[in-house]
């Protein structure tokens, strides 16, 4: 079992503690610049849309949200998975960290899309498959909160969200596939689509670089998260307090 | 069997379950998930016929019409396959043009005409500035968008 020492070691929480710290940095600075080049790229640089005009801008916040929301989900899914299987007290604590950036992810993909649906659509929301799976996405995430504050016992709460979590894993391939399965008011992917590319380069690189950059937010965010979800959880611990005594 | 290889087959059959059942319940579902029908579909009858419904689909380049005067806007949809006429009065969304996709919502009258309550755009995946629309396709976005 010698190839799992790494992984047990991770999971020990002074040694993740210290990890967690030295890694945030490396998210957080490739984060702030991409988001920062992908924000001039996507407002300034790119060209209006032959359709959309200028319009079509929201898509570089929404597109990257909605993706976010999808990838935190799986991260938390993924983890309460090990935390149920391995019984690893620290993946819960990724579960229970991820969470709420995950619904505030959500939360702005139905808002931007919302007010970009007002004026191209003519509509603030409609009950279509993809954006009815999208505001399921946003309750499994508020559900999963709500059940672990809801249960005192630290212990069962990180198990009942954990099987919640996993539960609501189904819900990532029915949004994804939502727009082909059904006929819907929302279009079809755009960049993850096989064939000939449905965007432009000047209009796509912004796109990109934006998810990545969010991506990379999410990991510094994680990782501060999770660093106070450690104290929180060994706040008696004698070596958090030779650690902060540091 | 070792305490960790159950736990991994109770997650695995959680998922599985889960999954299959939600499948079952789409399956079921299907039509009242379907946000509009296609005019081949209301061709072939599936659409209910006193209810209103959505009817989705092309804006047939060249068909749209209207009357001075009025709100009024008659065009028609089509999916390549059928054509169904349409009426409507009201304001139409932005990006609403001959070639785009549109998804009414209405009644089907005797005669055939799609009667609109409302009107609204369905946008493609595509995006373009408009130099490479122009080049792509002169004149206007030809139905289909084959190019």
């Amino acid at each position: 079992m010698a190839t799992w020492t790494w992984f047990h070691k991770l999971a020990s929480p002074p040694h993740f503690y210290r990890i967690a710290g030295m890694l945030m940095p490396w998210f957080a600075w490739p984060a702030a610049i991409l988001i920062i080049a992908a924000l001039y790229g996507g407002l300034v640089l790119a060209p209006p849309d032959y359709q959309q005009g200028e319009g079509f801008r929201m898509v570089y916040v929404h597109a990257p949200s909605a993706w976010m929301s999808m990838f935190i989900y799986a991260t938390m899914a993924i983890a309460s998975a090990i935390a149920l299987i391995w019984r690893m007290k620290l993946a819960h604590a990724v579960a229970a960290a991820a969470a709420p950036v995950g619904a505030w992810f959500t939360f702005a993909a139905l808002a931007t899309g919302s007010l970009w649906g007002k004026p191209m659509w003519g509509t603030w929301w409609v009950w279509d498959a993809r954006l009815t799976s999208e505001l399921i996405l946003l309750f499994l995430y508020l559900g999963f909160m709500a059940l672990r504050s809801s249960i005192e016992d630290p212990q069962r709460a990180d198990r009942a969200s954990a099987v919640l979590a996993v539960v609501g894993v189904i819900n990532l391939p029915i949004i994804h596939y939502s727009v082909y399965w059904w006929n819907t008011l929302h279009q079809g992917a755009t960049i993850t689509k096989i064939g000939k590319p449905s965007i432009t380069m000047d209009m796509l690189w912004p796109l990109l670089a934006m998810m990545l950059g969010f991506t990379l937010y999410f990991g510094a965010v994680l990782m501060i998260r999770l660093r106070a979800e450690v104290i929180r959880r060994e706040r008696n611990a004698a070596w958090l307090r030779e650690e902060l005594a540091r | 069997m070792t305490p960790r290889r159950k736990r991994m087959l109770a997650v695995a059959a959680i998922v599985i379950g889960v999954g299959a059942a939600t499948t079952v319940a789409l399956q079921a579902l299907n039509e009242n998930l379907l946000y509009f029908y296609s005019p081949s579909q209301i061709m072939a009858g599936e659409a209910p016929g006193e209810r209103s419904f959505r009817l989705g689909g092309l804006v047939t380049t060249g068909s749209v019409q209207r009357s001075p005067g009025s709100m009024e806007v008659r065009f028609t949809v089509t999916d390549h396959a059928q054509t169904i006429p349409v009426s409507y009065t009201g304001l139409l969304p932005d990006l609403f043009r001959e070639g785009q996709g549109v998804v009414a919502r209405g009644k089907l009258l005797d005669d055939g005409t799609f009667v609109a309550e409302e009107v609204l755009a369905k946008h493609d995946e595509n995006y373009m500035p408009p130099e490479v629309a122009e080049s792509l396709h002169q004149p206007p976005p030809a139905a289909g968008g084959a190019s």
